[in-house]
């Protein structure tokens, strides 16, 4: 094995390690993220080093001004747990929700292609006319206080909106069928003879759900929880149209663009974005290692 | 009809089922699923169907239906913010973000999914991370460089901070789509004596098409519907058709007449059933991840 490779070409001895030109397909991809992904970040980062004067002279601290600002001001400070209070439960509520429903509609049954259907159409309607919607249904005279107030459950309508239960709404409404066709096509990968073998020994449907398909299905459910946490968490028209954004919905991304959009303060408003990144990938890495604590084997299905 | 459906196919199957056995999930938990599934359709349809009946209303304030109906308001719209302009931009955008993202993307992912080399699990990481940061994060600081080349508030802005997210949605999708391709085949045909670039357009791309118009569309419904993105860097003439409702619904001093926002969002939602109609047609989302036999209790 030796002998020939010293006597190769170095272009023969590079593609027995893996470089070749086909290597080329990739460049240009990755050049794009370079530039539009890699460079702007690094900027960004650079910039919340470089705080306007008016920053450096309300909070001193030099080239940390920002970090000083973000962390000083009660008002930005608190946005951080706002989105966490928000996000997370939202996420949690999709996936755990989903994966009944999705176990459900892996049966046949009529009707089955309409209720699945249903459930994917939020993806069309968006976060703006889900807020519109719910700003109408929802409302103070909307058909839900209406009818609540028609049979006589209440007297007086409930504030359903422009708070924290109508930013809640609109994150179930948006991010459960995108938490439903994650889930449910990770649950067909799993193959269903396990289940059947389960059953002919006697399991419960229980057991069988606890002992087979849950280990099974949970890296799923951890990706599935990743990706909506971060859908959730970046939310940011429906805290400002449906939510309180000056109070119990002030998330992160409506305090970036307030710096950005409205004070013009761009480096403030770095900061504010980059720490928004870090805090997310905090919970994306706890979550990560919890799930390499996971079964990561075969499910059965062929890919 | 959704909560009708499962009782005819419950007691078909319970005849079927050998005395004893139970169903994979037990009636109480089954119902508790239907409810819920119940309470979740009912908002879906009473936000859509209200944001419908507003945009043909004519002033409805403190009663079940409005008083009276007009179609007024569609046309109050389109004149009102040019939506014919914002509708054209939007198209043009999604597609121009689907073709550069698929041409940058496809080629990238058949890399990843062929070879090993060196370095690529950086490549790989490098990919992912604009899916798993917030847009906002990267959006920001992405907008302040445009902006400081002057490319604020034009087109060209709009499509390129919309790839960011789309090109690494589209190796991410297509890798494993290329990874089930069964690599003898590509061998079979270099045996033959194609070339590289006939492999890629006589075998490969055939073979692509499924993967490449799902992850098309998935792109295209993204950039459609996304807002905070495009909304870093658009202005007037540049503005997507969500952008446009979102400015409308937040203008200073109490907005736009709420029934022209309807109107507007009515507008939008058709557009994306349409694609989404035809989209699915052609795809099924749930065949990105690789699938098994159906299950057995059917």
């Amino acid at each position: 094995m030796s002998a020939p490779r010293s006597t190769a070409s170095l272009r023969h001895r590079l593609a027995e390690r893996g470089i070749d030109p086909l290597l080329m397909l990739v460049l240009p991809a990755l050049l794009f993220t370079i530039a539009l992904f890699v460079y702007p970040f690094a900027y960004g980062i650079g910039l919340t080093f470089q705080p306007t004067a008016a920053t450096v002279q309300k909070w001193g601290g030099g080239v940390f001004a920002n970090y000083l600002a973000f962390f000083g001001d009660p008002f930005v400070r608190d946005s951080v747990w706002i989105t966490m209070r928000l996000a997370v439960p939202a996420a949690l509520f999709n996936v755990v929700l989903s994966v009944p429903v999705a176990m459900v509609l892996r049966r046949r049954f009529r009707g089955k292609r309409l209720l699945s259907s249903m459930l994917v159409l939020p993806i069309t309607l968006g976060t703006v006319l889900t807020a519109q919607g719910l700003l109408i249904f929802a409302g103070r005279q909307g058909w839900i206080n209406r009818a609540l107030e028609a049979i006589g459950l209440i007297d007086e309508p409930l504030k359903l909106v422009n708070n924290y239960l109508g930013v809640m709404f609109s994150l179930i409404i948006t991010g459960f069928p995108f938490a439903f066709l994650l889930v449910s096509s990770y649950l067909s990968g799993i193959d269903p003879s396990l289940e059947a073998a389960a059953r002919t020994l006697g399991a419960g449907w229980w057991s069988r759900f606890r002992k087979v398909v849950l280990p099974l299905l949970a890296p799923g459910l951890a990706t599935t929880f990743i990706l909506t946490f971060v859908l959730a968490f970046s939310v940011f028209p429906s805290a400002r149209l449906v939510g309180d954004p000056g109070g119990t919905t002030r998330v992160m991304a409506l305090m970036a663009y307030r710096s950005f959009g409205e004070q013009l303060d761009y480096p403030m408003a770095s900061t504010i974005a980059l720490l928004m990144g870090v805090v997310e990938l905090v919970v994306v890495a706890i979550v990560f290692a919890w799930r390499s604590l996971l079964y990561k084997g075969s499910t059965g299905g062929k890919g | 009809m959704a909560t009708t459906a499962p009782a005819p196919a419950r007691s078909r199957r319970r005849a079927g089922t050998l005395p004893g056995e139970r169903s994979l999930v037990a009636s109480p938990s089954t119902w508790f699923v239907w409810a819920g599934m119940a309470v979740f359709l009912v908002f879906l349809l009473g936000i859509l169907v209200t944001v419908v009946v507003d945009s043909f209303g004519k002033q409805w304030f403190d009663t079940w239906a409005p008083v009276e109906w007009t179609r007024t308001w569609y046309s109050g719209a389109w004149d009102r913010f040019e939506l014919g302009q914002v509708i054209g931009v939007t198209v043009g955008v999604a597609l121009a973000v689907v073709v550069i993202s698929v041409l940058l993307g496809v080629p990238a992912s058949y890399v990843l999914a062929r070879r090993s080399f060196p370095g690529k699990k950086l490549v790989m990481g490098l990919f992912l991370l604009p899916i798993l940061m917030p847009p906002i994060t990267y959006g920001i600081p992405l907008a302040t460089v445009m902006y400081a080349f002057g490319l604020g508030r034009t087109v060209a802005a709009v499509v390129l901070v919309n790839l960011v997210p789309s090109v690494p949605f589209v190796i991410l999708t297509m890798t494993p789509f290329i990874e089930q391709i069964n690599p003898s085949v590509e061998s079979a045909a270099r045996m033959c004596g194609a070339s590289i670039r006939q492999v890629f357009t006589r075998v490969l791309a055939p073979l692509l098409i499924p993967g490449i118009l799902a992850a098309s569309i998935l792109v295209l419904v993204r950039t459609v519907g996304m807002f905070e993105l495009t909304f870093l860097v658009s202005g007037p003439g540049s503005d997507t058709l969500v952008v446009s409702i979102y400015r409308a619904m937040t203008s200073a001093g109490g907005g736009e007449a709420r029934q022209l926002i309807s109107a507007m969002a009515v507008m939008y939602t058709v557009t994306m059933l349409v694609i989404l109609v035809v989209a699915l047609r052609f795809v099924n989302p749930t065949q990105l991840v690789a699938r098994v036999k159906e299950s057995r209790d059917d």
